[in-house]
């Protein structure tokens, strides 16, 4: 057994995270790298919107989290290659705050995953915010799917499931899906450990 | 298949009533284990062409007609993991107040100045070694409404993504010797015996002359989860 190192430990985000870390998104003089579109804006590929609302344990919505969205192509394969400052092609990843839009919604701009042996396609979220001490992952499944072939979602207490389910919605004449994340209650999303 | 969170010794619990927005805000459910279902899941990776000239200066990088004003000072370190093998290519994103105690950001209500030439964002990809190093000016300390009369510790704000999914880490680098580390919650949310993990080390012998002064902050990516010759 090789002598491993203590690993450092993780504190909050915090609430003044916005002008370094999605700093056009709140208008800092600070370019960003990444945003909330994960697909190359000149792709055919047919657009998805994911959108959604954190909430706390009052059922307050937050206003100052940072969503990470991290997914495969439509192929189900994750980008590889370097993301560079051209935004070349399909990045697969995104990051947005929750304190611009006045509802303190979140709103991504994607293309539906593909998935690889036998799993239903989701999308990796990656949480942050201040009042939590880590950074929190959890997934996005999709209510058009089978998801109960993943062995991940179906390993998931049957009476939770149903929190990591995104809800196709047409009605804003494109394709949307719905994904609240509730830090507590009785729809607390199921969180990993990674 | 829910299990109990890990007992990862170094690390705070989700819940920490001192620090009170956790109370509302941390899972009260237990993390459900998932190593079994995500293997090699990586992160993604960016290139060279996303870091600007001076994003990992922050003294020049916000400059309008003169230097910002504050202690300059040059942080630096390595990004391994938990073999100390140095993890290069890992985007390290950093953020902090300015010396007067005061972010750039909207909501912030401290009665401090703004600095004109100083915003207080950088980042940088670490290099072949896993290094990495910032300038840039110590950052005072700030109030906040946690409790009466609390204040946070001079400290900088790190995220760093590393290139598999377990690499993920967002946490703050203190000083050493802050009087303010015994009231500070967020700082005590950590095990004791863990807390010098984010103290940066004053490095005299990496001071420029006449120039900076040099704080070391190394910084280890969990990888427990793997054997290194696997
Ligand atoms: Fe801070």
């Amino acid at each position: 057994m090789m002598e491993t190192l203590e690993t450092t430990p993780s504190q909050t985000v915090g609430p003044f995270f916005a002008y370094s870390l999605s700093a056009e998104q709140y208008g800092y003089p600070f370019d960003s790298i990444v945003n909330d579109v994960l697909v190359d804006e000149r792709s055919p590929d047919e657009r998805i919107y994911i959108t959604g609302k954190v909430f706390d344990g009052a059922g307050a919505v937050i206003t100052d989290a940072l969503v990470e969205l991290w997914q495969a192509d439509e192929t189900g394969r994750y980008r590889k290659i370097p993301i560079d400052r051209k935004n070349d092609g399909f990045t697969g990843f995104g990051r947005v705050g929750t304190g611009t839009n006045p509802d303190g919604s979140f709103s991504f701009t994607t293309i539906k995953p593909g998935s690889q042996s036998g799993g239903a396609p989701h999308i990796n979220v990656m949480l942050l915010m201040r009042g939590s001490l880590h950074l929190l992952h959890t997934r996005i499944y999709f209510s058009d799917e089978i998801n109960d072939k993943d062995v991940l979602f179906s390993s998931i207490n049957a009476g939770r499931r149903n929190t990591l389910i995104a809800t196709l919605n047409y009605g804003n004449g494109r394709t949307e899906y719905h994904f609240d994340i509730h830090m507590q209650g009785d729809r607390e999303t199921v969180f990993f450990d990674i | 298949m829910e299990t109990e969170i890990k007992d990862n010794d170094t690390q705070p619990p989700h819940f920490y009533p001192a620090y009170k927005s956790t109370i509302l805000r941390s899972p009260t459910k237990p993390l459900m284990l998932v190593k079994d279902f995500i293997k090699d899941l990586s992160l993604p990776v960016f290139g060279e062409s996303c870091i600007g000239e001076f994003d990992n200066d922050l003294t020049k990088n916000a400059m309008k007609d003169r230097q910002p004003i504050g202690e300059r000072i040059k942080v630096a370190g390595k990004v391994t993991d938990q073999y100390g093998r140095p993890l290069p290519g890992v985007l390290i994103e950093i953020w902090q107040a300015n010396a007067a105690g005061r972010y750039i950001h909207k909501a912030e209500i401290h009665d401090a100045p703004l600095d004109p030439n100083f915003l207080g964002a950088g980042r940088m990809l670490t290099d072949k070694e896993g290094g990495y190093m910032f300038y840039t000016i110590k950052p005072g300390a700030y109030p906040w409404s946690n409790h009466y009369n609390a204040w946070r510790p001079n400290h900088i704000h790190f995220s760093i993504m590393g290139h598999q999914i377990e690499h993920r880490l967002v946490t703050q680098m203190y000083f050493p010797g802050d009087p303010l580390f015994e009231f500070d919650p967020i700082y005590q949310s950590v095990p004791k015996h863990a807390r010098h993990l984010l103290v940066a080390k004053f490095r005299m012998d990496w001071t420029e002359v006449e120039f900076a002064l040099a704080y070391e902050f190394n910084i280890v990516l969990n990888g427990s989860k793997r054997t290194p010759f696997e």
